[in-house]
């Protein structure tokens, strides 16, 4: 039990669509300050830091370089950044402290969707000599997705409709959810279709935001907080990269994961999937192996908040508020990154 | 502290140069990995995880490129991850891909970093036009070059300093097959090449160079049974201070100090200038050698350009610094901080050739990035400690 790391603390901005207010330091700054607070910690008190974020989201250089500057930096911190979501911080921290000479963690991500086309810019992901050229945007690619899983008769527009509804209904009680209310599956089949088969209500928002949270180890996790949410598991895998030579309508990423991290060893709770898009949601559940009474994320997921660099961490704070109030005992957290779910990340939260 | 060894049983280098047109990203990247996996004598099947360090993605134009690198890579399948934390990137990628090892996360785990500068221009992507923050428009040479005037103010240090070390370093480079510049450098060539940030000459500079480097690490055990000679890391740290804090100093930045003093703590170093056999030290400036050498506690405060004039950081002299020809030879920026690592650690495997510093036993990696203010470190070892 000394060895397990769990989380302590989190802290969320709102997803807004547009916060023209905050540059990095300023967005990192209060949710950081938070989580510590939360726990009666300081920068001091932890024993390394580490962030996930994107230079292409803000359109420059070392964005991360900037974030540092909201962080309280003096005397030096041991201090790390991952090119990537969030939830990939989270796991170089959760084994940093694997060493054990050091028993907290501090990580944040931070997105800020509003400053660029993001579905252009999304592009850039691609390889750069043949399909960058052909301007393969991350609707376009999804949509690609989605229409192969119709095509293999797994799934319909309307499984894609009523996933979106119950996201964004779930979000009706989540205070930094940006798209929320009741939907009608009727009114969204009759909307315009962007890039066939998907709808504007397939589609996930593009949010600002900075989320973090505090992790500990052993009997530190235990003095921090009544109900730590300790990480019983947590790995991630990668696929190929070309669309042509995947099942697109498999997550075979996810599905190793999940074995790794032994998903149905004991009885789920809750899971909060990283799907951005709503078919998304089906081919994830259905990787790992879901029973029909977990509730799929009951924050209403990304599709009613996303921040994108930040939304695979945020699945670890909602399912982690869950654990820590009670609500729940066990909990699935994935997380996703790359066009069409390339890479995907599976951990176990346990409140007891 | 560390429950496994970390061993470095492999280490595979590109040819840096200025451009790299004979190979693609991917293409680039494999050179190095082959060479690291055949060193080890494996295939990328063996390898359970991979670490992927790269400065800023738009040096390439390729957001995420772990997620393009993947199949090249051979990491479908298995976990990879992708680290970022400017120059001293390279550094930190090493030390995460070793933290893997130690923690018994994973057994084998493949690290790389690359940059191909060519793809891009470094110098536009330095100098962003950042709304309500003043442009520097300068690249990093305009950046450091007030930092390095003020050591020459407080040390006294006289005006050839840098050009001393630019001549070591060039020359050390010709004993280097992988270095980018292969020139002998003269203390005349220096003198006069063409003064770019005063008081930087055009030859006391970095180059631009493509370039990847890659390293296998693996458990106590693996290392064992499958290499004649693992170099051993023995201590790891990394220290940030940030950009904008009126009360830090960029000469002898905090952040640095702290890092080394931990990492030979952890390594049982208490005299670094006598236990240390070889430094690979990141000095994309000549002027940061003498800096480097007193911030790491080589020498003492204000001392570091005497060691630089005596010849003690000469391939022969008592502690030799970047025998590899170093930053100022070869500079793939994501790169150049793993190949710092990875050049510390050829010389306790005694695999440098002709830059072999005779007899190294102790040997230190060093990177550092952003406006001095990220600095990441490994000691590495012929034995366990």
């Amino acid at each position: 039990m000394t060895q397990s790391i769990a989380i302590v603390s989190v802290a969320q901005l709102p997803s807004i669509r547009r916060d023209q207010l905050r540059d990095e330091p300023e967005l990192v700054q209060p949710v950081v300050t938070e989580a510590m607070s939360k726990v009666g910690l300081t920068q001091r008190d932890i024993g390394f830091t580490c962030s996930g974020s994107s230079d292409y989201l803000v359109g420059r250089p070392f964005s991360f370089v900037a974030a540092v500057d909201g962080l309280v930096t003096w005397p030096p911190i041991r201090e790390s950044h991952v090119e990537m979501d969030g939830a990939w911080a989270l796991f170089e921290a959760y084994i940093r402290l694997l060493h054990g000479d050091i028993d907290t963690a501090l990580v944040f991500a931070f997105g800020k969707s509003s400053l660029g086309p993001i579905p252009d810019i999304m592009n850039v992901q691609n390889d750069p000599y043949y399909v960058q050229p052909l301007n393969l945007d991350s609707i376009s690619a999804a949509a690609l997705q989605a229409r192969a899983l119709i095509d293999s008769g797994k799934a319909t527009e309307r499984d894609f409709a009523e996933i979106a509804v119950r996201n964004r209904r779930n979000a009706k009680t989540n205070p930094n959810a940006q798209v929320k209310g009741d939907f009608d599956v009727e009114a969204i089949l009759r909307e315009a279709t962007i890039s066939s088969p998907l709808r504007k209500s397939f589609c996930p928002p593009l949010s600002d935001s900075c989320v973090a949270v505090v992790l500990a180890r052993g009997d530190k996790a235990k003095e921090l907080c009544k109900r730590p949410a300790w990480i019983r598991g947590i790995d991630h895998r990668i696929e190929a990269y070309s669309l042509g030579v995947r099942d697109l309508t498999t997550s075979v990423s996810t599905r190793i994961a999940a074995e790794k991290v032994g998903v149905n060893a004991k009885k789920n709770d809750i899971a909060e999937i990283h799907a951005p898009f709503a078919h998304q949601e089906l081919l994830v559940t259905e990787a790992l192996g879901l029973d029909a009474s977990v509730i799929v994320n009951p924050s209403g997921g990304a599709l009613a908040a996303n921040p994108i660099m930040a939304t695979g961490l945020i699945r670890f704070i909602e399912s982690a508020t869950r654990i820590h109030a009670g609500e729940a005992n066990r909990a699935i957290v994935h997380a996703t990154s790359g066009p069409t779910m390339q890479q995907n990340m599976v951990a176990v939260l346990e409140g007891e | 502290m560390m429950a496994e060894n970390c061993a470095i049983i492999g280490i595979g280098q590109t040819k840096y140069a200025a451009i790299r047109k004979d190979v693609s990203l991917p293409g680039l990247l494999r050179e190095a990995a082959i060479r690291a996996l055949e060193d080890a004598d494996m295939t990328f099947a063996d390898i359970d995880a991979v670490v992927l360090g790269t400065a800023p993605d738009m040096f390439e134009g390729v957001m995420m490129p772990e997620l393009f690198l993947a199949d090249a890579l051979g990491a479908v399948g298995k976990p990879i991850m992708r680290v970022h934390t400017a120059g001293s990137v390279g550094g930190t990628a090493g030390i995460v891909a070793s933290s893997m090892i130690q923690t018994r996360t994973y057994d084998r785990v493949l690290c790389l970093a690359f940059e191909k500068q060519s793809e891009s221009d470094a110098m536009w992507a330095l100098s962003p036009a950042i709304p309500f923050t003043p442009q520097l428009v300068a690249g990093a040479g305009g950046y450091f070059a007030p930092l390095i005037r003020s050591y020459m103010r407080r040390s006294g240090a006289p005006d050839d300093v840098g050009i001393m070390v630019a001549v070591k370093d060039r020359q050390n480079a010709l004993k280097n097959p992988y270095a980018h510049l292969h020139v002998n450098e003269t203390i005349e060539s220096v003198t006069n090449s063409p003064m770019l940030w005063d008081p930087i000459r055009y030859s006391e500079t970095c180059p631009s160079s493509d370039g990847a480097v890659a390293v296998v690490m693996s458990n106590e055990k693996i290392a064992r049974a499958r290499s004649k000679k693992p170099a051993w890391v023995l201590g790891t740290a990394m220290r940030t201070e940030a950009t904008f804090f009126s009360g830090r100093d960029q000469v002898n930045p905090l952040a640095g100090r702290e890092c080394a003093k931990d990492v030979y703590a952890q390594a049982g170093i208490t005299n670094p200038s006598k236990q240390v056999d070889a430094a690979e030290l990141y000095v994309p400036f000549s002027w940061f050698e003498p800096m480097w050498l007193e911030n790491l506690g080589f020498a003492e405060v204000g001392e570091g350009w005497k060691w630089t004039l005596e010849g003690k950081t000469a391939l022969n002299g008592v502690l030799p610094i970047n025998a590899s020809g170093g930053v100022m030879s070869s500079n793939p920026i994501g790169a150049s901080g793993l190949i710092r690592f990875a050049e510390a650690a050829m010389q306790v495997r005694g695999q440098a050739g002709e830059h072999q510093v005779d007899g190294a036993k102790v040997a230190v990696g060093h990177a550092y990035g952003g406006g001095s203010q990220f600095f990441s470190m490994w000691v590495v070892g012929s034995e366990t400690r």
